[in-house]
């Protein structure tokens, strides 16, 4: 493997650099002048777009990576091989940016590593922390592997290999307490989050939901590398993973239902309020559309229903955790939040970044597959893909 | 023992001498505030006032009612802050109070992460918005003044009209309800015996609490009496029977289906993609 390294500079990620200068520009007004200055934060609403979105979201969108990890690695599903790398590297950069959000968005920042030392082991935050510090260290490690390809260094490649099984293992487990304890945070919400989502089985429905997004992610994420990319989308590879997702998402429907019945707060999805009617759109337009698209084999096995029903699973993860975080609080915080222009520009430029990262990352490292391995009934493509290379 | 304060918002006339001796006291700046449409003056606990008072105009049949409340921490005898915090940087102390680690006893672990603002059922803790380096602010009970010089919080000193009165919540819970079956007028419950696993902070009041400002009521049903610590426990108690099952599960799994996978060479498969 050659060991140059290669970025170009189209328009487009031109201005994505250009989002994240001005980003990091935000950054540093946020660290010297404080988050009242930057942020419209209160006291009421203590955390806004960079915890609700960026982290919360961040986290869940980056369930691709266990997900898969668990799929490929654990179940021994070869034929989703192609797909695997990506899924770790998405997920690997999705946790980085939400560290990052969470280290712009804490008050005392250079208090950072505390909680590693000082125990608050009662916080279901303590577990959040040390979850994500230990799995986003297991990712990287993971990714050595990869690194290693490019950059041999065989005394490292032999340790790394070695603990391999256990570290796969471990980047299972980190983020399967993790996710599920981000819904956990909000159990201390009880009497103020409405009783549509706030529920004991919170840890549950988050940790199912970043589970089954995985599949979608991959798919939606895979498409648009393709595309960008030239290449022939894993077209097979997104139908075979649909079926995870679908029987995962009727199981939450399920769930879903069954807990409001027990709790007898069935009634509140209909009463018409705003939040009934929020959480009506994210169950029939995030949940059972997609769970129709997926079971309707017609659109299944086209490009454009499976990657339109796998966007809605990704938006509808996005949206119940906005729900969570916003809508369901909105009535008993009181007072009003809308992120400042700051709280967006730093949030652009992360994602930017992710964006930029990704592309670097895909273009230097083994992380796609080879297109001749894929395609095996012609060379075509990779022909076409070698003359494009220089072009 | 566990101290407490009773508060009888029947006695309160909205002086706010309370207000200005926690400020006297614990050396909070003083701010110009604007009055809110009930005329209060902030109209809630902020960073650098940490006791207000609330107003209340309450229409009963033909009488017309003002009513007073001072809000501050309520020092919840299982605080869901100390429970939320991942440094452990809120602590319950024996006498009652619930004190911040970083100011008060110069731990300084706070990571500013804000949880406690989340987890608080009262909404108590403030953050210093306006600095770069914030702590989070309330109400600290006077924990100096009682700790080192036995002397009752500032605020309860300071009251002319006895509204406030220090000692042992249990002794206090006992008068409250003395003074409640002695008097009809009171509404018959302790804002604070049992709410959220119950507060040091006890109020007792002739008009209905949801009209003064206290919930007694989320969304149609009465206030958890089960503390929030309770609640996170029963969830986070599982976390290492999961990580260890889960973990077992995933590496006999993994074990079973690698006897009937072929064995594939990761690096053959990928290569770097050179059309960016």
């Amino acid at each position: 493997m050659e060991r140059t390294w290669s970025f170009r500079f189209t328009p487009f990620r031109f201005i994505l650099g250009i989002i994240v200068v001005v980003a990091v520009v935000a950054a540093v007004m946020r660290f010297v002048f404080g988050l009242g200055a930057v942020t419209n934060l209160s006291d009421e609403w203590p955390w806004g777009l960079w915890i609700g979105f960026d982290l919360l979201c961040g986290i869940a969108l980056a369930g691709g990576g266990f997900s898969t990890a668990l799929i490929v690695h654990v179940l021994h599903r070869e034929k989703y091989l192609p797909i695997a790398r990506a899924a770790l590297l998405t997920s690997l950069i999705g946790y980085i940016i939400a560290l990052v959000s969470l280290f712009l968005d804490i008050g005392r920042w250079f208090n950072f590593w505390r909680p590693f030392f000082y125990w608050g082991y009662h916080s279901v935050l303590f577990e959040v922390f040390w979850c994500i510090s230990l799995y986003t260290m297991v990712q990287v490690l993971e990714f050595g592997e990869i690194f290693f390809e490019k950059i041999r260094c065989a005394p490292l490649q032999k340790i790394l290999h070695f603990f391999m099984p256990f570290l796969l293992i471990l980047g299972i487990v980190l983020p399967s307490l993790h996710q599920s304890s981000l819904g956990s945070l909000y159990i201390v919400t009880i009497d103020r989050l409405n009783p549509l989502w706030w529920s004991m089985l919170l840890p549950f429905f988050f940790v199912w939901s970043a589970f089954f997004l995985g599949p979608a992610m991959v798919t939606f994420e895979g498409t648009l590398a393709a595309r960008s990319y030239g290449r022939a989308p894993e077209l097979p590879v997104f139908q075979s993973l649909t079926k995870v997702t679908l029987w995962m998402m009727i199981i939450y429907l399920l769930v879903k239902i069954g807990d409001l019945i027990y709790r007898n707060e069935l009634g509140r999805a209909f009463n018409g309020s705003f939040e009934s009617n929020m959480f009506l759109i994210e169950m029939v337009v995030f949940v059972i559309a997609p769970i129709v698209m997926y079971a309707t084999p017609s659109i299944r096995t086209n490009l454009r229903g499976v990657v339109t029903a796998s966007f809605l699973v990704v938006a509808g993860v996005v949206f119940n955790r906005m729900n969570v975080v916003f809508t369901g609080m909105a009535d008993a915080a009181g007072g009003h939040y809308f992120p400042s222009m700051w709280e967006w520009i730093i949030t652009a430029g992360m994602w930017s970044a992710l964006i930029l990262a990704y592309c670097f990352v895909v273009e230097n490292f083994p992380i796609l597959p080879k297109e001749d391995l894929e395609h095996h009934e012609g060379g075509k493509a990779h022909i076409e893909a070698g003359k494009s290379i220089h072009a | 023992m566990s101290k407490g304060v009773l508060v009888d918002v029947t006695r309160c006339i909205g002086c706010k001498s309370c207000a200005v001796s926690c400020k006297t006291w614990n050396d909070l700046p003083s701010k110009t505030s604007t009055f809110t449409n009930n005329w209060d003056s902030p109209g809630k606990v902020t960073a650098d006032a940490w006791t207000i008072i609330t107003s209340f105009v309450i229409e009963q049949g033909d009488q017309i009612k003002w009513r007073f409340v001072k809000r501050q921490c309520m020092h919840c005898n299982e605080p869901a802050c100390e429970s939320a915090c991942f440094t452990h940087s809120f602590v319950k102390t024996k006498e009652g109070a619930v004190i911040y680690k970083p100011t008060e006893l110069k731990q300084d672990y706070c990571v500013g992460c804000r949880y406690c603002m989340i987890a608080c059922p009262f909404g108590i803790p403030s953050f210093q918005w306006d600095k770069a380096f914030p702590y989070v602010q309330k109400c600290r009970f006077c924990y100096d003044r009682m700790k080192e010089q036995g002397l009752q919080p500032a605020c309860v000193t300071s009251c002319p009209t006895q509204t406030l009165l220090f000692g042992d919540r249990d002794k206090l819970l006992k008068e409250a309800w003395d003074r409640i079956n002695r008097d009809q007028r009171y509404v018959k419950h302790v804002y604070g015996e049992k709410e959220y696993g119950g507060t040091s902070w006890l109020y007792i009041s002739d008009v209905p609490f949801d009209k003064i400002g206290f919930r007694t009521e989320a969304y149609g049903k009465p206030v958890s009496q089960k503390s929030i610590p309770s609640y996170t426990w029963d969830v986070l108690k599982w976390t290492p029977y999961i990580f260890f099952g889960w973990g077992a599960i995933l590496t006999a799994m993994r074990a079973y289906t690698k006897r009937r996978a072929q064995v594939h060479d990761e690096s053959e498969l990928y290569e770097p993609e050179k059309k960016g």
